[in-house]
């Protein structure tokens, strides 16, 4: 008889709660399904499994924060060092949850409409959760890397939902083969670095990295290889091409989930790469995410300008975010990180909130994805059309919105370190962020309606969701002092 | 009470647009009553700030102060001092004028249209009233989007391109102000250990020559395309003319004024030593003469009657830039002045326009013609506003202009003669624009049939008016209120200024300094001892000659504080 308590022991277990949870209400959720809603129309009530699995991971989650802070450690590792819980994980796993959460509730009425509503819909979502569970805690190359196929499988599903829609199968093949081929590159920059090191652990290569002389070649292809593929996953140029694809093509409740949570991940996962093993050759990356965050701002942000699609709108400027995330990690001091973690929080619900309203756009024959579908909104349903301003002003980064505090973050960052050029750069292109956000706005409220547009397809869940985002976005810009100081647990990675 | 003065006066519109937001939309007037009641009562409440402003004691009164973001040293730092009192006191009156004036202009989207109005009132007056860096900025931003809309949805024509370009063009020099904002935010941190953005803490900041420089410039670029100076002012002509009548006469009294009060609050106390640079001092000058008389040309060609005003806005604004870096106390009072009279000159021209539009929906100059014989009335208010605009003796915008020129004839003559060819071209464009609408015979059939002006747009104007012949007629105790925050200004400047008798020492005291005559050599200023802390004198020398580096001889000054009191 093997015994088992020496491979999974209490606190292994302690460390991976909120996943375990996640992967059981998954399971869950498959199950019950076909067992309990064999009517398509009571479907919907899985948003309360999806709930209730939200709710254990939530008590999970907080009963690990709570340790963490009452026992005075920072940091907390099981399973041999490959899953470590602390400040920063605990944040992100917040965050994912809060998208999780609010995707699930506003989906059933748009996969209604669609006609793709399916059970397994919800299960995915807790999966890709999981794998996000392990790409903001894992330590251990391997463990990364399952979190992030996990994470990145559901999501090829999701986005190729409708399964009668040819786009959405394109952007689903286009995400997934990719995906895939990025996926590779990181492979293999991880099998470099595990070439060098001879351990998966983070620390181990860390230490090894750290005794190479400055600009060895190892290192590079290592650093190189391992960048080219957490650079596609946040969508940074040049790797961003399957994002306007996907982003599009995807039912748009998929769109907001990919758009937040998974960047979300993506961000987590490159931090504990960057600033783990990578963090001794920073003199060789430093120069280099500079040119890809000013080619992201570029490219985001000029290629947002002629889109006619508010999604493909939306996700190009969801691109240019990513540049000012990385331009947090640039400057790489306090600030930035704690800016990163800033823009992220305030980035899932300001984003989540502009897609929630597009949601709301799917009516029984309205796509609801093109500009001339907002026109007039204003008239129709102007809570909606403000509601839709309040979150594009944040996304713009005016006071008094959230948007501004995170952008004020990175700005400062960029000061303190004296990355003046890159601070006047990331300035300018605010400017023409407003331009593009402003195209929705002026459609909304500037022109007529077209003649007769069935009303909003309003559930209580989506209410809920915006309303949720709406009090986040507001609350977070105008009294920021207790998310502040949230935000501030993450940066326990950078000490 | 006094103490949450400025509180209550910030939250009047808010209060009065949370309610708006209340009454359903159909019914318009009862929007529009409630709407001018808030204004009304905005205006009543900020009377007590004048009565129990006292006129003696400088710095900031009926001062609030509370946590924020304690994360940040960020503060609910409020404040006025005579600067930002004359202006507060613009900001609620236009704000009320320009929503009484709305009445019957505005017929569509009329709960929006207020609502709009409201949140701008409180921004402006925010910007005014802040004494923190962070919170000003957040007024500052707030201002556009409101905005925005009121060029965008009630605009004339062209309104969309108007609206983002007024947009975009401030958001973008905004922007770059913020990044000056965070440097001296990051510069105190390094400083002092603790992060603030308190206009007071800020001052105290040591700051190397070159670094206030960069700073100065990123606040210029925030500030000069708010007032807007030349070559940023390309967005104003399409602003004012495609907004609502309303929206100009806010736009041009009070929204350009925050670009003015910024170099006033910001720049040149957080900033003395790069805004006595010579370079700077230079750059700033020469394009508010360009902004003077290139305005003024423009004007002189426009078939336009409202792209006209607009660009008289140009001329107007350099004169109010050019005493600000004239760098004495004529010099900056008279910009302060100039302002307030700007906002009521400008004003009710706009307001005059307007009156015009909604009988005839034109603005070609050319359409009228002979409106004494049609309208009366309308005819005599337009010549006061077009007078006081012009700056005839009793009137206010005399006062204004002479007292900058005064200054800048100090600072430095050359400027002061082409300043002056502003004021004759502004006078030949007003006069030349009165004649072709007003005087003559009726050209226009159609404008034999137009109603004159009826009591509620009488009304309007007669506040302004009235003040326009108080400060023409007895401007001294505006001159009162100014004294010392502008002392406070150049003091901050140019230390020594008005140090043991005014300027006339200036020289004698240079030569104790040690510096010899030689000091008075515009080299003086790149001399790096002129500006270590230990050698005030030399400071004082430098800064003086910046100023007056043409006078032929380091001595006498034409005026001195003295003289302005005796004023």
């Amino acid at each position: 008889m093997i015994d088992f308590s020496q491979f999974y022991t209490a606190n292994d277990h302690f460390t991976i709660i909120p996943a375990i949870m996640l992967a059981l209400f998954g399971c869950a959720v498959l199950l019950f399904d076909f067992l309990l809603f064999p009517d398509p129309r009571h479907r919907k009530y899985l948003i309360v499994f999806v709930a209730i699995a939200e709710i254990f991971t939530g008590i999970g989650l907080y009963k690990q924060q709570a340790w963490l802070a009452s026992s005075g450690v920072s940091q907390f590792s099981g399973f041999s060092k490959s899953v470590m819980i602390d400040g920063f994980g605990i944040f992100f796993n917040w965050i994912f949850l809060a998208a999780a959460l609010i995707v699930a509730l506003v989906s059933y009425k748009y996969l209604e409409i669609a006609g793709e509503h399916h059970g397994e819909y919800y299960g995915l979502i807790l999966f890709a959760q999981c794998g996000m569970y392990f790409l903001a805690t894992g330590t251990d190359l391997i463990t990364l890397f399952i979190g992030l196929e996990l994470m990145a499988l559901c999501f090829y599903v999701m986005v190729g939902f409708l399964r009668s829609d040819r786009r959405s199968n394109e952007a689903a093949m286009k995400y997934l083969l990719l995906g895939a081929f990025s996926s590779g590159f990181l492979v293999y920059g991880f099998s470099v670095m595990y070439g060098m090191a001879h351990s998966t652990n983070l620390a181990d290569i860390a230490a090894e990295i750290a005794q190479r002389p400055a600009w060895d070649p190892v290192v590079f292809l290592a650093l190189t290889t391992t960048a080219v593929g957490l650079l596609f996953k946040i969508s940074a140029a040049p790797f961003h091409m399957w994002a306007p694809d996907a982003y599009e093509g995807a039912p748009t409740t998929v769109t907001a989930y990919l758009s937040v949570a998974s960047k979300a991940a993506s961000i987590a996962f490159l931090l504990r790469i960057f600033l783990g093993p990578l963090a001794a050759a920073r003199d060789t990356w430093e120069p280099l995410l500079s040119v890809i965050a000013v080619l992201t701002l570029t490219l985001g942000n000029l290629a947002a300008i002629n889109q006619t699609n508010i999604k493909r709108l939306l996700a190009y400027s969801s691109i240019s975010h990513a540049g000012y995330m990385l331009l947090g990690l640039i400057a790489g001091n306090e600030t930035g990180l704690l800016g990163i973690s800033v823009y992220v929080m305030v980035y899932t619900f300001m984003n989540l909130g502009a897609f929630l309203v597009v949601v709301a756009l799917r009516r029984a024959n309205i796509i609801g994805e093109d500009l001339d579908d907002i026109a007039g909104l204003v008239h129709k349903s102007p809570g909606y059309a403000f509601l839709m301003l309040i979150f594009l002003l944040s996304l713009a980064g005016i006071p008094p919105t959230a948007g501004f505090l995170g952008k004020y973050y990175i700005f400062l960052a960029l000061i303190q370190t004296k990355h003046y050029y890159l601070a006047v750069i990331a300035t300018a292109y605010v400017a023409v962020a407003i331009y593009y956000y402003f195209k929705i706005v002026k459609t909304m409220f500037l022109r007529e309606a077209e003649a007769k547009a069935p009303p909003m397809a309003t559930t209580v869940g989506l209410r809920l969701a915006l309303a949720t985002s709406v009090v986040a976005t507001l609350a977070i810009g105008i009294y920021p002092d207790p998310f502040l100081r949230l935000a501030q647990t993450s940066t326990s990675l950078f000490r | 009470m006094d103490q949450h003065l400025l509180s209550i006066v910030l939250l009047t519109p808010l209060a009065g647009l949370a309610v708006l937001l209340f009454i359903p939309g159909r019914h318009k007037d009862l929007i529009r009553v409630w709407a001018n009641l808030v204004g009304f009562a905005g205006f009543l409440i900020s009377l007590p700030l004048v009565t129990r402003f006292a006129v003696g004691p400088g710095g900031f009164q009926f001062e609030e102060k509370a946590d924020w973001i304690p994360s940040l040293g960020v503060h609910y730092h409020l404040g006025i001092d005579g600067i930002s009192l004359l202006l507060v006191m613009l900001t609620t009156l236009m704000g009320f004028l320009s929503i009484l004036c709305s009445w019957s202009a505005i017929q569509e989207r009329v709960k929006e249209y207020y609502a709009m109005f409201l949140l701008l009132q409180a921004g402006m007056l925010g910007v005014f009233i802040s004494l923190d860096f962070f919170l000003f900025y957040v007024f500052w931003e707030l201002v556009l989007v409101p905005m925005y809309f009121i060029i965008g949805v009630w605009g004339g024509p062209r309104k969309l391109y108007a609206a983002i370009k007024f947009f975009l063009y401030t958001l973008a020099g905004s922007v770059l102000m913020l990044l000056g904002i965070l440097t001296l935010y990051f510069q105190h941190f390094q400083q002092f250990g603790f992060y603030t953005l308190e206009i007071s803490e800020l001052m105290k900041l040591n700051l190397p020559l070159g670094l206030q420089q960069w700073v100065f410039w990123a606040f210029f670029v925030g500030f000069a395309i708010k007032v807007p100076m030349f070559p940023f002012h390309t967005w104003l002509p399409d602003a004012h003319v495609e907004a609502p009548t309303a929206g100009s006469v806010i736009l041009a009294a009070v929204l350009l004024k925050m670009g003015t009060y910024g170099f006033l609050r910001f720049s040149l106390p957080l900033l003395p030593k790069a805004s006595v640079d010579q370079t700077i001092v230079q750059v700033l000058a020469i394009l508010s003469l360009i902004g003077i008389i290139y305005g003024a040309l423009v004007c002189l060609m426009q078939a336009d009657w409202k792209k006209l005003i607009a660009y008289s806005s140009v001329s107007h604004l350099g004169f109010c830039t050019l005493g600000i870096f004239s760098l004495n106390p004529n010099g900056i009072a008279g910009s302060v002045l100039q302002q307030i009279n700007h906002g009521i000159s400008t004003g009710m021209l706009f307001l005059v326009i307007g009156v015009i539009y909604e009988r005839r929906h034109t603005r070609e100059i050319k359409e009228y013609g002979g409106l004494a014989h049609v309208m009366p009335k309308f005819a005599v208010i337009f010549a006061i506003a077009m007078l006081s605009s012009a700056g005839l003796p009793l009137l206010n915008g005399f006062i204004g202009e002479f007292t900058i020129l005064q200054g800048a004839f100090e600072a430095n003559r050359i400027w002061a003669a082409f300043a002056v060819t502003g004021v004759i071209l502004g006078a030949a464009y007003l006069l030349w624009l009165y004649q072709r609408t007003i005087l003559g015979q009726v050209t226009n059939g159609k404008n034999l049939t137009i109603p004159d002006m009826n009591p509620r747009e009488i009304a309007v104007f007669l506040p302004l008016i009235a003040w326009a012949i108080w400060i023409g007629v007895y401007p001294k105790p505006y001159f009162d209120i100014l004294r010392k925050p502008v002392a406070e200004i150049v003091e901050r400047v140019r230390p020594g200024y008005y140090g043991s008798g005014g300027v006339q020492n200036a020289g004698a005291q240079t030569g104790a300094g040690g510096q010899g005559p030689g000091a008075g050599e515009p080299v003086a200023l790149v001399n790096p001892a002129a500006y270590s802390a230990s050698s005030r004198t030399a400071k004082k020398s430098a800064g003086e000659l910046s100023g007056a580096a043409s006078s032929p001889a380091p001595g006498p000054q034409p005026l001195t504080p003295r003289a302005e009191r005796a004023r």
